[in-house]
């Protein structure tokens, strides 16, 4: 899948120096006793397309809230522009919200809706009708203008409520689960046009969502939260192949891990003992760790290889009996159960049509990696 | 076949228990004759005296302006309540305060009514208002009876109502007051139109309250015709009653009718 453009070219949060439009500085929320958001620091970049991904109660939305002035921050401070937010109520702030349920004012006109902020703002009218004609437009609208929402489709509510909240041209946008009312087909579409509008407007988005997926495809920059935390930050690349522990690894995708005590701790490989995956596991770089420490081996289901013949090595490679075969077009999923008693999962790519000699179910199997196909994980 | 007949009998004397009376009362506003019992023909007569009874036209009037106040002081205040109750989160005392509300609605009117009075009485004893009791003391008591009513209509809307609506306008760039008038106002406006016409109803009916809280001069239909009654029936209460029994059903109707219109969907 494409990504943004603006990452490929500027990635501000590479550079050490780079100001960040959004920082956030130790925000705790608490509900009572509860902490939705715990200890919290981010900055976001200008133009960055930033995905807050998480379960439900991770505190993704409440952060969001935040950001727009639903909720008060219990601690720490919210900087938009180098603004502090502290005492701006959401009426003045530079953000707008695109809201799950979309919010769409029931009596009013698609028109109306989208005009809504305009006319607060204090905008002439001529100039009004001119935004609003641009933004149905933009949005694909023009023939709905004077529809009330409850005439509309659901991805036609979406984009009416898209329009209402680029309307005012925010320096910000939030959106929080944009996709999430949609069936599949059609947010794959929508997925595409949201990158595009976010890539010609050069708004800066943040993006709140529980659907991975959408996470990978949408963002320049994933933050996986976690019980009010930060558990990784990273592009989606860096996500998938680094994680740094094994809630991020097993969140994100599909992965096998394997718990293991080292062995061999040398500057340029390590050794893992894994009576888990029955082998020894040889990493070929060096890793932060000390003999007889335990931790852990993340390695995703298209990363290993199967065969009949047993490859010439003598680590990352194991033995296990095929139990289901998982047939899905593009690729075929093994559930494989290890003679250790471990089962993992293994992907293949189906690349010829029609594979007399395919391994099937029943069979017993070697499962071997490369060195360097699998993330160490410390915790 | 049992059941198929026991049901519409059963059915038909329900209502017929319910609505006899009723009809009893409007057929004979009709009658002719000055027996309350006595079917002689079909006449107008009752109505055109009751026309001109200046004493029963006089009450009619009074209870339609203090029906009409009430509602809109009601009205006002019910909205405010559950706004209160729905859109201010947990506040302290939030929940004496929603019983509070609602407990008019249990007590006893004989007891709101005494108790009004007893306040009344005192207040003019130490400030000297309300001076005397009539139109302004039925029009408090009532309005605070009608409010609690109010308030249950309005705040079963507001709880229906998307609370992001009101978000989504503040994060256009509304403020609060704005928000209300320009958002959550008009999404709930049929509730308060069937607020009104209830709590207005309420207070054409009233009779116990009233009573208690009303002074020289100020007579509501109600009392006039109660008092009417205890000299013996006169077919002229009967067309009275029937007109009265009229304004009651269009108001209900009217209000029943606002609150199903169909409610948009967000």
């Amino acid at each position: 899948m494409k990504k943004p453009q603006i990452a490929a070219d500027t990635r501000p949060w590479r550079d050490p120096g780079a100001k960040p439009f959004v920082r956030i500085r130790n925000v705790t929320k608490t509900f009572g006793d509860v902490y939705a958001v715990d200890d919290l620091s981010l900055d976001i970049y200008k133009g960055e397309l930033f995905c807050l991904l998480g379960g439900s109660g991770s505190g993704k939305s409440t952060l969001l809230r935040m950001m727009a002035g639903f909720e008060t921050v219990t601690s720490g401070s919210i900087e938009i522009d180098g603004q502090d937010m502290a005492t701006v109520p959401p009426y003045e702030r530079p953000v707008n919200m695109m809201f799950q349920s979309y919010a769409l004012f029931p009596h009013m006109t698609v028109e109306n809706n989208i005009a809504y902020g305009l006319k607060r703002g204090g905008m002439p009218k001529g100039e009004i009708a001119d935004r609003v004609a641009e933004l149905l437009k933009l949005t694909r609208l023009e023939n709905f203008a004077r529809r009330k929402p409850h005439q509309l489709s659901g991805g036609q509510r979406q984009r009416v409520a898209l329009a209402r909240a680029l309307a005012r041209r925010p320096k910000l946008l939030l959106l929080d689960e944009p996709l999430g009312a949609l069936d599949k087909k059609l947010r794959e579409e929508t997925q595409y046009e949201l990158v595009k509008i976010q890539e010609s407007l050069g708004v800066t988005f943040v993006v709140v969502t529980h659907d991975q997926e959408e996470a990978m495809s949408l963002a320049t920059r994933i933050g996986v939260m976690r019980d009010g935390k930060i558990a990784q930050i990273g592009e989606p690349q860096e996500i998938y192949e680094f994680p740094n522990s094994r809630f991020v690894a097993d969140f994100i995708g599909s992965v096998n891990i394997f718990e293991g005590v080292v062995t061999e701790d040398e500057d340029d490989h390590i050794r893992i003992a894994s009576s888990e995956a029955g082998c020894d596991i040889y990493v070929g770089h060096g890793v932060d760790c000390a003999p007889e420490q335990i931790l852990w081996y993340a390695i995703r289901p298209e990363k290993m290889v199967l065969t009949r013949e047993k490859p010439e090595a003598d680590a990352n490679v194991t033995h296990g009996l095929v139990q289901d075969v998982a047939y899905l077009g593009d690729m075929s999923v093994f559930r494989i159960m290890l003679d250790s008693g471990k089962r993992i999962h293994v992907t293949q790519t189906n690349s010829t049509r029609y594979d007399l000699e395919a391994i099937s179910w029943d069979e017993k199997v070697y499962i071997s990696w490369a060195s360097d196909a699998g993330a160490v994980l410390v915790s | 076949m049992k059941r198929g007949l026991l049901v519409p009998v059963l059915t038909v004397a329900g209502f017929a228990f319910l609505y006899l009376p009723i009809i009893s009362l409007i057929v004979f506003s009709f009658n002719e004759s000055r027996l309350v019992t006595v079917w002689t023909g079909f006449s107008l007569r009752w109505y055109a005296e009751l026309f001109q009874d200046s004493q029963i036209v006089s009450a009619a009037i009074l209870s339609l302006q203090i029906a009409a106040v009430s509602a809109t002081i009601a009205t006002v205040l019910g909205t405010l309540a559950g706004l209160a109750l729905t859109r201010f989160g947990r506040f302290r005392g939030r929940t004496a305060f929603a019983g509070m509300v609602s407990a008019p609605l249990v007590m006893p009117e004989v007891i709101t009514g005494l108790s009004l009075l007893l306040l009344f009485v005192a207040m003019e004893a130490a400030f000297g208002w309300p001076s005397g009791r009539g139109f302004t003391t039925i029009v408090i008591a009532h309005s605070t009876f009608c409010m609690a009513y109010v308030t249950v209509v309005v705040r079963s809307r507001l709880l229906d109502m998307d609370k992001s609506l009101d978000e989504a306008a503040m994060d256009l760039g509304a403020t609060p007051v704005r928000v209300f008038f320009d958002i959550t106002l008009p999404i709930i406006s049929p509730a308060l139109i069937s607020g009104w016409l209830l709590a207005f109803t309420l207070s054409l009916d009233d009779l116990v309250i009233a009573s208690f809280v009303t002074g020289p001069g100020a007579s509501t239909l109600p009392i006039v015709i109660f008092s009417k009654i205890r000299l013996g029936v006169s077919p002229d209460v009967n067309a009275l009653a029937t007109i009265i029994i009229g304004i009651v059903a269009i108001g209900v109707v009217g209000a029943t009718l606002v609150g199903m219109r169909r409610r948009p969907r967000g």
